[in-house]
């Protein structure tokens, strides 16, 4: 008979609490609503209840591999889930008895409670860390006072407005109909069904954790990739539509949604292949590893040139609209390759890069357009123009760094944030209107030509990119190991020390922006002819910031990273139409997240990781 | 060279399109068929902007297109209506990469959107060559229904809307200020959006034109709270009447620092439908009392029908002024879907044709913003609102302390030389 | 001219020189012709002043969030515009009851108090918030990385709030006893203007007391001088730190208020991020990291905006000089980085710091 240490309960406690207050928040901020309106699996489960259910289902498989790792027995681990769950509906559940009206005055009590609760929690707090009395009450009166204006506040909004819906737009109809199960006017039949739910979710997460390994990967394999496929439904259904029929099709999608037949049988498949990799995989792995160096070597030459084949063959696999996908990312991958010569090599933190991206668009705007704005109309060709939109990059990024070249650190960024602002407004200003067409633009630029033929669609322009990516990730890669690289990574490690060196520091520095900014402007023409007109509002702050992070989440200096990062920041968003409301704020929690767990990146470069890793280099670090 | 090329493509595609049909036996349309079967929904693509800074004009066309829906209890022929809506940003760029994507989808009808005109200049190259249709509640940038390139034309096949060319309602405000304010000389201010920008450049234009003097162009940067700049520079300048259409918060920013701009005490102050929502009296407050708004007439039963179903389902009032727009657009594509589909075997075949034509042929049709009739004759095309359904508005105490809206004061068939306009 | 500082000729030095001599020609032509064209009369100029120094004045309180941060642990907190916001946003739907109840212009005095204090503290709330969630795990870690979270709550916060309060603009009712206008002599001052500079210099001096005259300020300056030391002196520094994002916090929170009541429109989720932006401008004017020059800097960057588009571009005959109000800003910004990294009242920052 053994119970739970304290510590233990302690923990599944506050596991569950967290994992509440995510649903809560989700609900309020309108997540849960705006999900359920994608299917997952037709007719069986959406998007917003997948989210509701798999709160609690993570939360308790996470606590119950904690719980049996401190020695706990299997069934306080299903105890913990089941609470975990239970709790996981709590703050919910409370929300949607001060929403009906029959419970609101429960409300407004107790937010007139709260201050006086809280106030008296911290003072015990307080008088446990062995206080004085009269700091005691010091610290009861200052958090009665504080935390009472705001519960009271709140409350009068609440009263006077009558509902908590007139401030908090998103607690309506529809979020209390998922989270009650379509039980809107049977409120506690709806809660009773919320509950029921949230803490079976619970439970199975625990016994998902205490399954023996085989049987529990190979359900994780099948559930996880066809909650992913159904997710992704859209994705996947563009991808399908290119390589089977259309009545297939239909047997799998009704539209974007995953019929129930294709899900059970796509559950059955990826679990089976689940369970065989859990059997097999380790072998195989283990037998890759035994080979001879020459045929790993072979083996490994042979998965590249099948990644080759595939990134050629790319159009054709996913499609058209998923090229157009493709060959944002590419732009943006482009552009990472540039900046990273800045940031990654040479330490350089540039905030301002959209400069580069749309001088690169300008020029090919005015240089190419044969509407009344082009200068040339028709003399100059997309292949004529990339070059001359290069140089006048670089151009641009030299001009631009001689001024900041004293500048380092934060200064540096904020001045070439600076710099990226005011080419911004410039760009939407009455007074370069006759030039560049203010805030109506510049429209009717013409699609390259390849030998009379019209590259017009994403599928052709694919190509442009992916060649102009791969020049400049063999430049990048000569950069790395040349002279010029070495000098710039001495600068990146310490500027003083490359000076005493004997390095020309500013000539080095004054390279790495004019470098950096050359694919930026390739980027940019390529844009505009890609989009056929030129507005001033595609070149804002958020272009320089996307760039930066997707080369901070990829992972810094590491080419690799820089192609994953712009996949998940770039890529991810354009996928998921459902959260395009969402979009940036899971971006902002991604970088947050990113930071705090893996601030290397998605696939750090092996070069810079030490000076990632906290507390090595304390010169270059905040806070110390 | 860009007709041709127009030409050229429409001819292939109508060659591409036209063997599967023939082959088919049942879709004889020149662009293909809609093929919805039997218990299939019938799909209606938007394009909104639903993220970013501006997303409030995208939910409120939504919201538009989401009542009209339900007004026919979401069904359409004994089908179930569902609508996809892609975020088209407020980019050429986003509304190519939306536009992609319902291009890609062969079940969509026809699309309503897109909510910025920039976004409708990305989008219209590939919606028109796939041979889509898109009718847009809140696109008023003159190109996009001017095929003369040489003039900055963008127009392509394909492209309707229900929001009124920025011609109309420039060239209103111009009339308006001349012939009832009685005014000499005028100041204009926009906002470096496209949609405000035009709008300022088609009235001072206008005003000139009639006589009038434009004693001050000038603008502002989205984001600004204050105004007393600018304000005071325009004061120096002492115009009658400063006309300033841009969106809210801003031209709430500028209304009320204006009244106490010494100099400008007197001014008379026109803004555009940019402005014209429920909230926007009230939140100016007192100042707001003889500001004159120019926008489409959305008033009567219909209307307050409308803003009660609104508030029924969403909650408050609609967030921007394009929401009637966009019922209009999805009942016209509605409309036209039910007139041109034709049943066979259970499936319906919907020509993509057929629907653009039956759209171009819409006459004097009874919408929420007033009479629609779908212009086809070069060099406008696929204009929808007549501009005869523009209105003056002037706000008085009443809407400051909450009514809505206004009364009209004045419509263009009391100008006195309507009949220039044709 | 045109050497560095051990003598030799450098390019760098010499294009710098250049870039001052025009920019000292642009700003004195443009202003000659518009002062010699005299369109714009001295009482005006007097007005555009004092707008510019209430708009200021609200970017000096926003901006001494900013400063006080950096003083301590040298990073830029970008998602400080955010925590304005959110106490903006929020008292708003206060004003609002307090409007309808009547309140508001029964007991304006009582009811800015309240306000003031409600957006304060539920701006205090957010920042302490994301200083504890995302920033303390990174402390000690490469500033590229706390400045990449700060833009990540930024976004956060911000589409957070839009979710929570929706996206539609909301507008501060407008209090009856700020309307109108004093008359100083022969110029016109509106009385919100007076009550905004000097709701502003209240708070500022409030702050000058609590770091100078409290225990917690001298522990704030102590962990700002030398953390080590100031640990070993026995100060909790967790705290101390927390405390100056919850300062800063409820500054911010105040500027909404005060901001709300000065431009009463333009109450969405993204109305922190411009003044934010420009606060953060006011503060590396002022020189980061130093108090009185984030207010000196924040009082500066109102003026420049008021004054700049009419006395220098329009000078210059740029059409739409107005529109351009944020290059005078921004150029600014540039400007001080170059000439003067440590702001107008800052000392020259340590190797260790810059």
């Amino acid at each position: 008979m053994t119970f739970m240490t304290s510590q233990a309960s302690r923990h599944v406690l506050r596991l569950g609490l967290l994992s509440g207050g995510f649903i809560l928040f989700a609900g309020v901020i309108g997540m849960i609503a705006a999900f359920h309106e994608r299917e997952v699996v037709d007719d069986f489960i959406s998007l917003g209840q997948t989210l509701l259910l798999a709160a609690p289902f993570v939360t308790s498989y996470v606590a119950a591999a904690r719980l049996s790792e401190a020695g706990q027995e299997p069934r306080m681990a299903l105890a913990g889930g089941f609470v975990i769950g239970a709790l996981t509906a709590l703050p919910t559940i409370v929300l949607l008895l001060f929403n009906s009206e029959e419970y609101r005055n429960l409300l407004y009590a107790s937010l007139r409670l709260l201050p006086f609760v809280a106030a008296s929690f911290l003072a015990w707090k307080s008088h446990a860390q062995g206080n004085e009395t009269r700091q005691v009450a010091a610290t009861w009166l200052t958090a009665a006072l504080l935390i009472g204006i705001v519960a009271f506040g709140f409350a009068l909004i609440f009263e006077v407005k009558g509902d908590l819906r007139g401030v908090l737009v998103n607690v309506d109809r529809d979020w209390v109909a998922v989270v009650t199960f379509d039980h809107r006017r049977e409120l506690w039949t709806g809660i009773g069904l919320l509950l029921a739910a949230s803490a079976g979710a619970g439970l199975a997460g625990a016994v998902m954790r205490i399954l023996p390994d085989i049987p529990r990967r190979a359900l994780l394999y099948g559930l996880g990739i066809t909650l992913l496929v159904g997710a992704f439904g859209e994705t996947v259904r563009l991808v399908l539509q290119e390589n089977v029929d259309r009545d297939t099709l239909r047997e799998i999608f009704r539209r974007d949604t995953l019929r129930q037949n294709a899900a059970a049988t796509l559950f059955i498949v990826s679990a089976l292949a689940g369970f065989l990799w859990a059997l097999f995989g380790r072998r195989a792995q283990d037998e890759f590893a035994a080979l001879d160096n020459s045929r790993r070597h072979r083996i490994r030459n042979l998965g590249m040139l099948l990644f080759a084949a595939l990134l050629l063959a790319l159009p054709w696999l996913i499609g058209r609209t998923l090229s157009d996908v493709a060959v944002t990312i590419g732009l943006f991958v482009l552009m990472g390759l540039g900046l990273n010569i800045a940031i990654g090599l040479a330490g350089l933190l540039d905030l301002g890069y959209v400069t580069n991206y749309a001088v690169g668009a300008y020029i090919l705007a005015a240089l190419t357009s044969i509407g009344p704005l082009g200068l040339f109309k028709g003399t100059f060709t997309f292949w004529m123009v990339i070059p001359i939109a290069l140089l006048a990059a670089m151009f641009a990024g030299f001009i631009f760094a001689v001024p900041v070249l004293r500048m380092r650190g934060d200064y540096l960024a904020i001045a070439t944030l600076g710099f990226g602002e005011i080419i911004g407004k410039l760009a939407l200003s009455d007074w370069l209107k006759p030039l560049i067409g203010g805030a109506q633009g510049v429209q009717n630029i013409p699609k390259p030509f390849l030998f009379a033929t019209e590259l017009k669609n994403p599928e052709q322009l694919y190509y442009i990119v992916l060649v102009a990516c791969l020049v400049t990730l063999f430049v990048s890669i000569r950069l790395n190991n040349s002279r010029a690289g070495r000098q710039w990574m001495a600068i990146r490690e310490d500027e003083d020390v490359a000076t005493a060196m004997g390095i020309d520091t500013a000539r080095a520095k004054l390279l790495a922006f004019t470098l950096s900014a050359a694919t930026g402007g390739v980027a940019g023409a390529i844009f505009a002819a890609k989009v056929g007109t030129v507005f001033p509002n595609s070149f804002t702050v958020f272009i320089s910031i996307n760039v930066l992070s997707l080369i901070i989440v990829g992972g810094i200096a590491s080419n690799p990273g820089i192609v994953v990062g712009a996949v998940v920041l770039i890529g991810m968003p354009e996928l998921l139409r459902e959260f395009s409301d969402f979009r940036f704020l899971m971006y902002g929690a991604l970088l947050i997240l990113m930071m705090i767990n893996r601030p290397q990146g998605f696939i750090p470069s092996k070069l810079v990781m030490h000076e990632v890793q906290a507390g090595v280099k304390p010169k270059l670090s905040a806070g110390d | 060279m860009k007709k041709a090329l127009l030409l050229f493509t429409s001819l292939s595609l109508l060659f591409a399109f036209s063997l599967p049909a023939m082959a088919d036996g049942h879709c004889m349309d020149a662009l293909g068929c809609v093929e919805v079967g039997s218990d299939d929904p019938i799909v209606i693509g938007a394009l909104l902007t639903v993220s970013g800074a501006t997303s409030f004009y995208g939910e409120d066309s939504r919201g538009g297109i989401e009542i009209a829906i339900d007004a026919r209890d979401g069904m359409l022929l004994g089908r179930e209506i569902e609508l996809v809506v892609e975020d088209s940003l407020c980019s050429a760029e986003g509304g190519q990469a939306t536009a992609q994507r319902a291009a890609a989808d062969e079940s969509i009808v026809g699309l309503i959107g897109t909510t910025c005109s920039g976004a409708a200049q990305g989008a219209m190259p590939i919606i028109s060559e796939a041979g889509m249709l898109m009718i847009s509640p809140s696109n008023t940038s003159p190109r996009l229904t001017n095929d003369d390139v040489d003039a900055g034309g963008t127009y392509y096949p394909g492209y309707f809307r229900t929001a009124h060319n920025d011609l109309f309602q420039g060239a209103m405000g111009a009339r308006f200020a001349i012939e009832v304010l009685g005014a000499e000389t005028v100041a204009t201010i926009h906002d470096g959006d496209p949609y405000t920008e035009g709008l300022a450049v088609v009235m001072a234009d206008t005003f000139a034109e009639m006589g009038g003097e434009v004693v001050f162009q000038g603008a502002v940067a989205k984001g600004d709270t204050d105004m007393t700049a600018i304000l005071t520079e325009i004061a120096a300048s002492g115009p009658d009447v400063v006309y300033f259409p841009v969106f809210t918060p801003e031209s709430e920013f500028i209304a009320t620092q204006a009244r106490n701009t010494p100099g400008l005490e007197d001014a008379k102050l026109i803004v555009s439908d940019g402005s014209f929502s429920s909230t926007f009296a009230g939140n100016v407050g007192a100042a707001a009392v003889g500001i004159h708004m120019t926008s489409p007439y959305v008033v009567g039963e219909d209307y307050d029908g409308f803003l009660m179903t609104w508030d029924d389902m969403f909650g408050g009032a609609p967030p921007s002024g394009f929401h009637a727009h966009a019922y209009d657009a999805a009942n016209i594509l509605m409309d036209a879907v039910e007139m041109v589909a034709e049943e066979h075997d259970g499936s319906l075949m919907i020509g993509r044709q057929a629907l653009r034509d039956a759209i171009a042929a819409v006459e004097d049709y009874a919408g929420l913003t007033g009479t629609l009739t779908c212009q086809d004759e070069s060099p406008y095309r696929g204009d929808c609102a007549t501009g005869s359904a523009l209105a003056v508005y002037e706000i008085t105490e009443a809407e400051v302390d909450g009514a809505w809206p206004p009364a009209v004061v004045w419509d263009m068939s009391m100008s006195m030389d309507m009949m220039d306009e044709g | 001219m045109f050497r560095n500082r051990s003598g030799e000729f450098s390019w760098v030095d010499f294009t710098i020189d250049v870039l001052r001599v025009l920019i000292v020609l642009a700003v004195v032509v443009g202003a000659w012709n518009t002062l010699s064209s005299g369109r714009i009369s001295l009482a005006q100029w007097v007005n555009l002043l004092a707008a510019g120094l209430a708009q200021g004045s609200i970017y000096a309180l926003i901006a001494l969030g900013y400063t006080l941060v950096y003083g301590i642990l040298l990073m830029i907190n970008f998602a400080h515009g955010e925590v304005f916001m959110a106490g903006a946003f929020s008292a708003f739907f206060l004003a609002e009851a307090l409007n309808r109840t009547g309140f508001l212009n029964e007991q304006p005095l009582l009811a800015i108090l309240l306000l003031i204090m409600f957006a304060g503290l539920v701006s205090m709330t957010v920042a302490v918030l994301v200083e504890r969630i995302a920033y303390r795990p990174l402390r000690g870690s490469p500033r590229l990385v706390p400045l990449i979270t700060a833009i990540g709550a930024s976004f956060f916060l911000q589409y957070a709030f839009r979710g929570l309060y929706g996206s539609n603009f909301k507008a501060y009712p407008q209090l009856q006893a700020l309307q109108g206008a004093l008359q100083i002599g022969e110029f016109n001052i509106p009385i919100t203007q007076i009550f905004v500079f000097s709701s502003a210099l209240v708070l500022m001096l409030g702050l000058h007391w609590l770091v100078e005259r409290t225990r917690i300020g001298k522990a704030m300056r102590a962990v700002s001088e030398n953390k080590e030391v100031a640990r070993l002196m026995g100060i909790d520094i967790d705290w101390v730190i927390l405390f100056t994002f919850g300062v800063g916090g409820f500054l911010a929170g105040a500027a909404g208020v005060i901001n709300g009541l000065f431009r009463p429109q333009g109450v969405n989720f993204y109305m922190g991020f411009i003044p934010g932006i420009k606060a953060f401008t006011a503060a590396v004017l002022g020189g980061i990291g130093n108090i009185p020059g984030a207010m000196l800097g924040g009082l500066f960057l109102g003026v420049i905006e008021a004054i700049g588009p009419n006395l220098v571009l329009a000078g210059l005959g740029i059409p739409g000089a107005n529109q351009l109000k944020d290059v005078i800003a921004f150029t600014m910004l540039v400007l001080v980085l170059i000439f003067r990294p440590q702001g107008i009242l800052g000392e020259r920052l340590s190797e260790t710091k810059a």
